[in-house]
């Protein structure tokens, strides 16, 4: 080192904390998407698609609505919310601006906290539209059961995050994204489908919330499970 | 941070792809104000040791430290780095101003607004900081990538080919920029193929076949290398090598 070095500028500023870091993250995603709305819009046609394609396969004298609704409104979401995530990851691809996020000193956590922030504000905006979408076409007495189906709702929706931003992390290098991010994501999907199917059709039936709360205890326990296991996990996935 | 820590130490890093050497055993140390020309052909594993520094990729052995502390696993590491590659590592969607004010925010600086568009004016790009990225072209997006990678005045800053699409205004921001950065006291390791480009502002050059270090030198007394001269080892070297 020269003698007459000047000094390393030292860090201007302490780098922000983990649910700092993870909002600017988000920020910028949702920023993204709100500039392009392309995958926003795509996503929505998708499942306005799948459920006037359920419309018509249905027979409305074998299956009543109310039996048929439910099931219809957690598979469409399911994989319209598939093809959400797996455009969280595709925007970091391209140029190589994860690199850039990576060298950055925020936690990995905060990157995936960030990323799944994003991916539940961007699932919740389609739910918004879905729910409505499927009350249309059922004819379904939504408003009574509007409260607890924006609940069932929500937990979906932080189980579907939690697992489908990390696959999508995992997968966004791979040859085979598009197939790979379902054929992995789908089976953990699966308690998700069955419990939110459950507990929306005790909702949209009218019958009282206690009969849904055993769907709904189990579908919570699953977010907690799956949202800590993922964060944790994250970083370990970016290991090449 | 003591005085005898050097900038960047490097300690026996090897790097493996599965049974692919990318790096072997590289040891070097770099101290503050110097600037190491990192020269080899196409595949000598130059960038591998970018990204090892940069804590983007682990080592199979050795060490990386960035004014003592492993960037991989160290914030404050990684907060004393910053990365130019050949990859933008831009968000095209946004604009110029954007990008780099969501890397200013990741590093917490007090201004994020005021330091990227100061970073970007250091560039010559402060007139297209409202232009989305995708609608600039491929010199203007490397002048917006230099801008990223330096808002934070990082006390290490990793250039991998910085010069490829700069036309000359540009070529010549990046080399002024280059060197306010070092008179701050940034350690500089410069990638590149063009011999006299990377020796302009070495005061340390290597050349670098089949993942290692088949020569490293340091300037002496301050006193420029001699591009001509090095040129022609450099040739003799790289084809002994291959």
């Amino acid at each position: 080192m020269p003698a007459d070095a000047p000094p390393v500028r030292p860090t201007r500023s302490s780098p922000p904390g983990l649910l700092r870091a993870a909002w600017i993250v988000a920020q910028k995603d949702l920023a993204i998407e709100l500039r392009t709305r392309s995958a926003f819009l795509s996503v929505v046609v998708f499942a306005v698609l799948g459920l006037v394609i359920f419309f018509f396969a249905w027979d409305s004298t074998a299956v009543s609505a109310l039996d048929l609704a439910p099931g219809v409104l957690w598979v469409t979401f399911t994989f319209a919310g598939l093809l959400g995530l797996h455009r969280s990851f595709g925007v970091e691809v391209q140029d190589r601006a994860f690199d850039a996020l990576l060298v950055s000193p925020v936690d990995r956590e905060a990157i995936y906290l960030g990323k799944a922030i994003a991916n539940l504000i961007f699932v919740s905006a389609v739910l918004l539209v879905a729910v409505p979408a499927v009350a249309l076409f059922y004819n379904l007495p939504l408003g009574r059961s509007i409260v607890g189906l924006g609940s069932v709702a929500l937990l979906a929706a932080i189980g579907l995050v939690a697992v489908g931003t990390l696959f999508s992390a995992m997968t966004v290098n791979t040859r085979m994204a598009e197939l790979l991010l379902p054929m992995l994501s789908l089976p953990f999907f699966v308690p998700i489908v069955l419990t939110s199917g459950q507990a929306s059709t005790r909702l949209l039936a009218g019958r009282p919330l206690a009969e849904a709360l055993p769907w709904l205890r189990i579908l919570i326990a699953f977010d907690i499970v799956f949202a800590v296991a993922c964060t944790v996990a994250f970083s370990h996935t970016l290991e090449e | 941070m003591s005085g005898t820590v050097p900038t960047i130490e490097v300690s026996g890093l090897e790097k493996r792809f599965g049974r692919r050497v990318a790096v072997a055993g590289v040891d070097f140390t770099l101290g503050a104000a110097e600037c190491l020309a990192l020269f080899g052909p196409n595949g000598a594993g130059k960038t591998t040791l970018l990204r090892l520094i940069a804590g983007l990729l682990k080592p199979t052995s050795g060490s990386v430290r960035v004014l003592g502390a492993d960037p991989r696993r160290d914030p404050i590491g990684r907060s004393s780095v910053g990365l130019i590659s050949h990859q933008s590592m831009l968000y095209a969607p946004l604009t110029a101003l954007e990008n780099v004010e969501f890397t200013a925010r990741l590093y917490g600086l007090p201004d994020p607004r005021g330091a990227a568009l100061a970073a970007l004016e250091a560039i010559k790009i402060g007139d297209r900081a409202s232009a989305p990225v995708r609608t600039l072209s491929r010199g203007l997006q490397q002048r917006v990538s230099i801008a990223r990678a330096t808002v934070h005045g990082p006390a290490v800053v990793l250039l991998d080919e910085p010069y490829a699409g700069l036309d000359e205004a540009g070529a010549s921001a990046l080399t002024s920029l280059l060197q306010t950065l070092r008179a701050s006291g940034a350690a500089l390791i410069l990638v590149t193929h063009n011999v006299s480009e990377g020796l302009a502002l070495a005061t340390h050059a290597a050349i670098m076949t089949g993942g290692r270090f088949a020569r490293f030198e340091q300037g002496r007394d301050g006193r420029p290398f001699d591009a001509q001269r090095y040129a022609a080892d450099y040739r003799t070297l790289v084809s002994r090598a291959s």
